[in-house]
């Protein structure tokens, strides 16, 4: 299977990137920015699961089946979400 | 539809012997404990499934003698909690959902696909070991007190109330896990990598197919339990909210994640049965599968459709009524593969030459048991109805007619069709006849009394009950003794057959498989030239020779 490795100086800022991004979740968390703060803090942990996937999984420079590996897991988790919102969501609408 | 009684076939037109095989090729505790033979892991699978089995079965017996009387005489309130949560625990978690995989799988899939070994030798050996890891944790949790919870672990009471060894239990399930996780990846890699020349998807036994799609499941479910026992644990140690309604957490979000894995779960045990029947029937009805693609595509469709339905399981719980309705049509749904199988199973048996022995008494019992189980399951996802009978001894019956009988019948039928495979050695086909059919009277005298019970509202879980439920309980007792002694037998007559000196040949029920074109025991290699698949896996018209590859 031919693919790029990448060199270890990404490695390397792909980690230091990761630190940054937790201290600054940690900085969130003294910062007063009312209903903005769950979105801010989703889209942090976000940028770090593309991160990791991009570098760490090697998605970046791997083949088609990666990806397929990658979507799989993305569909199960959003079949899982989906439905259980499906739940909570609905629950006031109508009780027993 | 004629009936043959020739007691076994005769030899397929591979006899050639090879002095060296699996089983002699080496010898020492070092040799199994270190092999990463596929064959040899398969045997260490057995010998520990087979203990748990055991271990989950005093539990069973015991949960039943209690239940003799109606004021539950001979163990306390929370002894029976903690007998049926040992029960529940093992018979789930470290016997149906490891075993046709890890000790059949194992042991066929390289054979049965033309390959030397499963793609990663040495991560199987590895699962067998994490295996272990789990399975002693839970052992010294049951001995050290047990744990109180039933195998659902609900919380609060789990995270909360419950003084028992909650947190290594779970721990002892994620170790588990971790093994299954590893068969299910090398089982898919092994499937799309390994094959023999000319053995295309549509070549392939629906055995395998099984197989396949249950590892989809192990891969895809499995994680999402051993995240929610993390949850779980930070709960539990740390009061953290995330379950419990007093800390602003929801109990029902246990259950979504708990069942998402849970359900399917049913999936991972119930499918490599039906591809162990859908082996075993073509072979004792002389006869081509029929429909074989639906059948391959229904064992896929129930693995990603087995994924939609887990609220199912939380009717009453609380849950939305909108979404209770989806999961119930979405329930309904899920028949519908599993009802193509067994149509397609009983048009392979018409005008079949068909022949009673006993793999294909167990297949047969396979079909009649599912079948039961699978439409008192259409009944339960039916909301007025599921309400009626929730947690009561119709589920009890219902879920035990999926996974004992149908799951541990259809591991009986590979385990009596391969067992030559496995060891050259024919066991006595009395023996092992009489054996199908106490398991089978002794099955449908257990459960048969539960659903009437259930119906009638004895619900699930207590050790007392009112008196005029005795009659059905000591008849539920009696059967499990049955049921007892049927399971005992194959422990015997398997045994004493490796003392015997009846050999089984390489085909000794002159099947079609790849398996059956190498000697038994196989050698170390499997195969002694590499296999060249022309044609499908059922192609019992073609000979009746079982001349399935040429070399």
């Amino acid at each position: 299977m031919a693919e790029t490795l990448a060199s270890s100086r990404s490695y390397y800022l792909v980690f230091f990137a990761l630190l940054a991004l937790t201290f600054v979740t940690i900085g969130l968390t003294f910062l007063h920015l009312g209903r903005w703060h769950t979105p801010i803090a989703l889209l942090i942990a976000f940028s770090k699961a593309l991160i990791v996937a991009l570098f760490f999984m090697h998605l970046r420079h791997g083949n088609r089946l990666y990806w397929l590996a990658l979507g799989s897991g993305l569909l199960w988790l959003g079949i899982l979400m989906t439905l259980t919102l499906s739940d909570f969501l609905t629950r006031d609408w109508l009780s027993y | 539809m004629t009936t043959l009684t020739t007691p076994y076939r005769p030899q397929a037109k591979v006899t050639e012997t090879t002095a060296e095989n699996y089983l002699n090729v080496a010898y020492g505790v070092k040799s199994w404990l270190l092999t990463t033979d596929h064959k040899r892991i398969g045997l260490l699978y057995l010998m520990s499934v087979t203990v748990m089995f055991f271990v989950g079965g005093v539990a069973a017996t015991l949960i039943r003698l209690n239940l003799l009387t109606p004021h539950g005489q001979l163990v306390t309130a929370d002894t029976y909690n903690k007998l049926f949560s040992a029960h529940g625990i093992v018979m789930v978690f470290f016997f149906l959902v490891p075993v046709v995989p890890t000790v059949l799988g194992n042991f066929m899939l390289p054979l049965m696909i033309g390959a030397r070994d499963l793609a990663f030798p040495r991560l199987n050996l590895a699962s067998w070991y994490i295996y272990l890891v789990g399975a002693f944790l839970m052992l010294l949790v049951l001995f050290s007190g047990g744990v109180d919870t039933g195998w659902t672990f609900y919380t609060p009471f789990s995270s909360k109330a419950s003084h028992t060894n909650v947190l290594p239990a779970v721990t002892a399930i994620v170790i588990a896990g971790f093994s299954s996780i590893f068969t299910g990846l090398n089982f898919v890699v092994t499937v799309h990598r390994l094959r023999a020349p000319g053995l295309t998807w549509f070549r392939l036994p629906l055995f395998v197919w099984s197989l396949y799609s249950t590892s989809i499941i192990m891969l895809l479910a499995t994680p999402v339990l051993a995240m929610l026992f993390v949850l779980l644990a930070i709960e539990r140690l740390w009061g953290v909210g995330i379950f419990d309604p007093a800390l602003d957490g929801d109990p029902l979000l246990f259950q979504h994640l708990f069942w998402f894995y849970s359900h399917p779960a049913v999936y991972i045990m119930i499918l490599p049965g039906m591809g162990i029947v859908s082996e075993i029937l073509p072979c004792f009805s002389r006869k081509n599968i029929f429909g074989y693609q639906f059948i391959a595509f229904s064992s896929i469709s129930i693995a990603v459709i087995g994924f939609l339905v887990w609220g199912h399981h939380m009717f009453v719980a609380g849950e939305s009524v909108y979404a209770a309705l989806v999961f119930s049509l979405l329930s309904y749904l899920v028949a519908v593969p599993s009802a193509i199988k067994v149509f397609n199973w009983t048009a392979t048996l018409y005008k079949g030459s068909v022949s009673f022995q006993t793999p294909m008494l167990f297949a047969l019992g396979f079909i009649g048991l599912f079948t039961i189980g699978g439409l008192t399951g259409l009944m339960l996802a039916a909301l007025g109805l599921n309400i009626h009978v929730h947690d009561t001894y119709f589920i009890v019956a219902h879920f035990h007619f999926i996974m004992v009988g149908g799951m541990v019948m259809g591991y009986m039928a590979g385990l009596h069709y391969w067992w030559p495979k496995m060891t050259g050695k024919m066991y006595s086909e009395w023996w092992a006849r009489l054996s199908a059919l106490i398991i089978f009277v002794g099955f449908i005298l257990t459960f048969m009394p539960q659903f009437i019970l259930g119906y009638l509202g004895m619900p699930r879980r207590y050790h007392v009950y009112p008196a005029e439920f005795q009659v059905l309980n000591v008849l539920s007792t009696a059967g499990a003794s049955i049921l007892g002694v049927g399971y005992l037998l194959p422990f015997a007559y398997l045994i004493a057959s490796l003392f015997g000196r009846t050999r089984s040949g390489p085909n000794p029920w002159a099947a079609t498989g790849l398996e059956w074109q190498t000697p038994s025991p196989p050698p170390p290699q499997n195969f002694l030239v590499t296999p060249h698949v022309t044609c499908g896996p059922y192609e019992y018209a073609l000979s009746s020779e079982g001349d399935h590859a040429s070399s």
